[in-house]
C-alpha cells in the first residue's frame, strides 16, 4: 500500500473509533495530527473545515477533503472509508443488539426515555449551527421566516432551498 | 449475529432506499440529516414510530461515529437487515462525497466562487429551519413536565453551557428511562 494512504488510515481510523457524540468530537484532534504529519497549514484546515459545514452531508468528510490534499482521488476515497468504516462496524454491533432485544415492556420505557434526550440534542445541534462565527445576519433572517413557513404552511423544505439560493445570489449582484 | 431485518418493519426494496438516502444526503445542509430523515422515515413513509426513531437518533448521538452515517446504519438495517445498513449509509455519504470533492475543486483552482457560496449559505439556514420545526414538532409530543425539564436540561448544558455531551446524556439518559419504568409500574399496580 501507498505510504500516503496507510498514513490516512493511520490517522483516520483510530479518530472514528474515538468520535463518541459525533465529528465535532474529533475536530480539534485531528487538526493537530494533519497539521503535525505536514498535509495541511492551520489556515487550510479552518478553510476546508469551513467548506465542508456548508456542504451537504456530515462535516466529517473534510476527511475526503484532507485525503484528496494528500493523494488525490485514491486519497479522498481511503481519507472517507477509514473516516466511517471503523465507527459503523461498532455502531452496527449496537444496532444488532438493539434490535435483538424485542418488544419488552423494559424497551418502550427505554424508548419513551431516550425522546426527550434527543429533542433536546436536536435543538441544541441547531444552536450550535447558528452560534458558528460565519452565520449571517441574513442566514439567521432566512432560518426563522424558513421555519414559520414549515411550521404554519404545507410548503417543503425544497422549494425553500430553491427560494433561498435565488435570494442569495441576487444580493451578491446588488 | 443476525443480519435480518426488524420483525416489526414493513418491506421496503433496497432501490427505495436508496433513492431516500440519495436525497436525504444531498439536502441535508447545516447538520439536517436527522430533520430530513424525519420527514421521510416518519411522516411521510411511515417506516419507523416517533419513538423507535427518536430512540435511534439518541443511539446514534451517543456511539462513536458520524451521527448522519449512524442514523443511515439503524435504519437501513431496521428496514432490511446488514444489507439495508450498507445500502442506506452509501446513498447518505456518496453523494455528499462528490459534491465535496467538486467543491474543493472550485475552491482549489478559483478560491471562493461568490454564487456557489451565496447557494450554499442559503441551504445552511434552510437546514437549520428544518432542524428547529423538527424540534417544535417533537416539542409539541411531550405532555408531562419530567420529559419537558429533561430535554431544557439537555439543551441548556450542551447547546448554550456547551457542556460535554456525553457525560450529560449518561447522566439524564438513565434518569429519563427510570422515570419512564417508574410511571409503567405504578399504572400497572394502580
Amino acid at each position: 500500500m501507498d505510504s500516503r494512504l496507510l498514513g490516512l488510515v493511520l490517522v483516520f481510523a483510530p479518530l472514528s473509533l474515538f468520535s463518541f457524540g459525533g465529528g465535532q468530537a474529533i475536530i480539534a484532534d485531528m487538526q493537530v495530527q494533519v497539521v503535525n504529519q505536514g498535509w495541511l497549514t492551520p489556515q487550510q484546515f479552518a478553510e476546508l473545515f469551513a467548506l465542508s459545514r456548508a456542504a451537504p452531508g456530515p462535516s466529517t468528510l473534510i476527511a475526503a477533503l484532507i485525503g484528496w490534499q494528500v493523494a488525490g482521488f485514491a486519497g479522498a476515497l481511503v481519507g472517507t472509508l477509514s473516516i466511517y468504516v471503523p465507527s459503523s462496524i461498532v455502531m452496527y454491533g449496537a444496532v444488532r443488539w438493539w434490535q435483538s432485544r424485542g418488544d419488552s415492556p423494559w424497551r418502550a420505557a427505554l424508548q419513551r426515555g431516550l425522546a426527550p434526550v434527543a429533542m433536546g440534542l436536536v435543538f441544541a445541534g441547531a444552536l450550535t449551527v447558528l452560534q458558528a462565527a460565519q452565520v449571517s445576519a441574513l442566514q439567521l433572517v432566512t432560518t426563522f421566516v424558513a421555519l414559520g413557513f414549515l411550521v404554519f404552511t404545507k410548503v417543503g423544505p425544497y422549494p425553500l432551498m430553491i427560494v433561498a439560493a435565488i435570494v442569495f445570489v441576487a444580493l451578491q449582484y446588488v | 449475529m443476525t443480519s435480518e431485518p426488524s420483525a416489526r418493519a414493513p418491506h421496503v426494496s433496497l432501490s427505495t432506499l436508496l433513492s431516500v438516502f440519495f436525497r436525504v444526503g444531498l439536502a441535508s445542509f447545516g447538520g439536517s440529516t436527522a430533520a430530513f430523515l424525519y420527514r421521510e422515515v416518519v411522516k411521510t413513509r411511515g417506516w419507523m414510530s416517533e419513538e423507535e426513531f427518536l430512540a435511534a437518533l439518541t443511539l446514534s448521538q451517543v456511539m462513536p461515529g458520524a451521527n448522519p452515517v449512524n442514523m443511515s446504519l439503524f435504519v437501513g438495517s431496521h428496514l432490511r437487515g446488514g444489507i439495508g445498513g450498507f445500502v442506506a449509509a452509501f446513498g447518505l455519504v456518496g453523494p455528499p462525497f462528490v459534491v465535496i470533492l467538486i467543491l474543493g475543486g472550485l475552491y482549489a483552482r478559483y478560491g471562493g466562487v461568490m454564487a456557489v457560496q451565496a447557494v450554499l449559505a442559503g441551504a445552511v439556514a434552510i437546514g437549520v429551519a428544518m432542524v428547529l420545526q423538527l424540534g417544535t414538532q417533537l416539542a409539541r409530543g411531550i405532555k408531562r413536565i419530567v420529559p419537558a425539564l429533561i430535554a431544557a436540561a439537555i439543551f441548556v448544558a450542551v447547546g448554550v453551557l456547551n457542556w460535554p455531551m456525553i457525560p450529560i446524556v449518561i447522566v439524564l439518559a438513565p434518569i429519563s428511562v427510570g422515570v419512564e419504568l417508574w410511571m409503567q409500574a405504578k399504572g400497572r399496580n394502580g
